[in-house]
């Protein structure tokens, strides 16, 4: 990757983060660990992969993108923001009465949410009924959807990759964020969703397993499935979960838990020194 | 007038469809490996690239179906209504109803008289879960022209659609020229001072002949078809109770949550008077004809006639 593309990038990581800290802090509640595993990838997508203008959020060939593990939003609202489809501000009243922002991704209140999500399971089979939608009006646009891998657990999931194999979806994308940490514990304790790939395999898609806060990786994977005909992609993101903030990263604990007012300001000084020092290289 | 017919009205929806597919081009038709039963298949057969047929999967369908509607498509998704609304009412919620994307949900075999599958497959309860969900409109047609015309209202309507249907054949009775159709708009099809019989889908027509045997009882019966069930007639209703001072309801349906409910509820509200809802109580259905179902179930005219009469007295 061009090292000044990957240097912007990990400058919009960066941000991303430290806007899912804020809004959760603020918030008194929601998810930090899956909002922070994810966000290298949130950045990619905004700034270089999506085909999409948040001056015009309907535009209908543009590309889709679907939030399926929707709990995460406070990593995807601080992506839009930094987009620009609304004011950073929103950020700080995440969840609360009158917002804009709530809980879970709702379509109808939010620019830049293509799809009301959170009860998990089923963004992906709505990421296929835009996928079909396309392949039917023979437009190019490109459908992604971003799971969590306790989310596999889920019977919705597989039903919906069956039909995206079905149906040849080569414009639908999944990407796979595999933190490793559900609520109640490690995936594999909880209900072992793996083997992912095989699985995956099965169902027809192209599978490809990459680091998922490597920016290289993360380019090669969605350029390589951009190539892919006649089967749909996915992406394994194998990810830290609570990344970039010291005491949450692979702690279950804080896959949803707002911190208090002293892991805030330690999060936001962690995340601010990584940003200068990203800013200042 | 139009010809009189019998046809289920599942048969009348997959007419319908495949009538209305040139005019809504957006149309798009899902099933979930029941096209041959919900009829669907006549749609599939004219138009096959707008056809999908989604496997086994209905909770599949339906999320598939609110991808469509957020493309600007207007699909129709199909399956039994125990399937469509039961299985997958968590998608109808949070997938269709929360965004209030333009979905049409489709239950046919709806009720008891889906006869010999038994109870696993005889949905009283989609009434109750469809008409919970804000936003969403609840169509319960009584025979072949209301159905062709609810299909083409609901294809219309811009919101989210549970259309109601049977798999049992019916005469039609809304074949005169000025039968007119319109989303939430009650039809009083026969006037009676004494009593309001209130019915919906299959049961109007029953309610009608019951009507027929009260009169030679000397009771006055009037009927009201409601195909709208959400949002309901409070209007029609309200008047007929002013006018008539009792109201029985009859639907093919559990007694709880159902279009008794509906109408209770409107009543209490604004003008209380007595109501009796005839219905299924409360119980699973079991396997049989559906003739000697409904029949046992009480959901037939006789028993509609006998349970007024009792109630005027």
């Amino acid at each position: 990757m061009d090292t000044k593309l990957k240097k912007q990038l990990e400058i919009a990581a960066c941000k991303i983060r430290l806007g899912a800290v804020e809004g959760v802090y603020h918030a008194k509640s929601g998810h930090p660990g899956g909002s922070l595993s994810a966000a290298d990838i949130f950045s990619y997508l905004y700034f270089q992969e999506l085909r999409v203008n948040p001056k015009n959020p309907k535009e209908p060939d543009r590309d889709r993108f679907v939030l399926s593990k929707g709990h995460t939003c406070p990593g995807l609202y601080a992506a839009l923001a930094l987009k620009g489809y609304f004011a950073e501000d929103e950020l700080k009243k995440l969840r609360q009465i009158g917002a804009m922002l709530q809980g879970h991704p709702d379509m109808k209140g939010t620019p830049g949410i293509d799809m009301s999500t959170g009860s998990l399971g089923q963004g992906i089979s709505a990421a296929c009924g835009m996928a079909l939608a396309g392949k039917m009006d023979r437009k190019d646009y490109r459908v992604y959807a971003l799971l969590g891998d306790g989310e596999l657990e889920e019977g919705q999931v597989w039903e919906a990759s069956m039909f995206a194999g079905h149906h040849s979806l080569d414009n639908l994308c999944l990407i796979v964020d595999i933190n490793g940490l559900q609520i109640d514990g490690p995936t594999a304790e909880v209900a072992g969703p793996e083997p992912i790939d095989e699985k995956f395999r099965a169902f027809g898609f192209d599978v490809q397993g990459i680091d998922g806060h490597d920016l290289d990786a993360i380019e090669k994977a969605f350029e390589h499935a951009k190539t892919v005909k006649g089967k749909p992609s996915v992406i394994l993101a194998k990810t830290v979960k609570g990344k970039g903030v010291s005491y949450m990263e692979n702690k279950a604990g804080w896959h949803g838990k707002a911190p208090n007012d002293e892991e805030y300001a330690v999060a936001v000084r962690e995340l601010k020194q990584a940003l200068a020092g990203l800013e200042a290289e | 007038m139009a010809e009189m017919v019998k046809k289920a009205t599942r048969e009348s929806y997959g007419m319908a469809l495949s009538q209305l597919g040139d005019e809504f081009p957006q149309i798009v038709v899902l099933d979930a490996d029941l096209a041959e039963a919900t009829k669907t298949g006549i749609f599939k057969k004219k138009y096959p690239e707008r056809f999908v047929d989604c496997g086994i999967a209905e909770s599949n369908m339906i999320g598939v179906a609110a991808g469509l509607a957020t493309c600007g498509k207007i699909p129709f998704a199909t399956s039994f209504a125990m399937f469509a609304t039961g299985r997958a009412f968590e998608q109808v919620r949070n997938s269709v109803c929360y965004p209030h994307l333009n979905v049409k949900v489709v239950g046919t075999h709806a009720g008891i008289s889906v006869g010999e599958d038994g109870a696993t497959h005889q949905c009283l309860e989609d009434i109750a879960l469809m008409r919970s969900l804000p936003g969403m409109t609840v169509i319960s047609p009584s025979d072949h022209y209301e159905t062709l015309a609810a299909v083409r209202a609901a294809a219309e309507h811009n919101g989210p659609v549970y259309l109601r249907l049977s798999r049992l054949a019916v005469e039609s009775f809304n074949n005169s020229d000025d039968y007119r159709f319109e989303l939430g708009k009650g039809v009083t099809l026969r006037n009676g001072g004494d009593v309001t019989i209130v019915a919906t889908g299959l049961m109007v027509s029953r309610a009608l002949e019951a009507a027929k045997l009260l009169e030679q009882k000397g009771i006055d019966a009037r009927v009201i078809n409601i195909h709208t069930i959400k949002p309901i007639d409070r209007e029609l209703i309200l008047k007929a109770a002013k006018e008539t001072g009792k109201i029985v309801t009859v639907e093919e349906h559990n007694v709880i949550g159902g279009l008794g409910d509906a109408a209770a509820a409107v009543l209490s509200e604004e003008y209380p008077i007595p109501l009796r809802k005839i219905g299924v109580n409360d119980q699973f259905g079991h396997s049989g004809p559906a003739a000697d179902l409904l029949e046992q179930f009480g959901l037939c005219v006789s028993h509609i006639a006998e349970e007024t009469e009792k109630f005027l007295k």
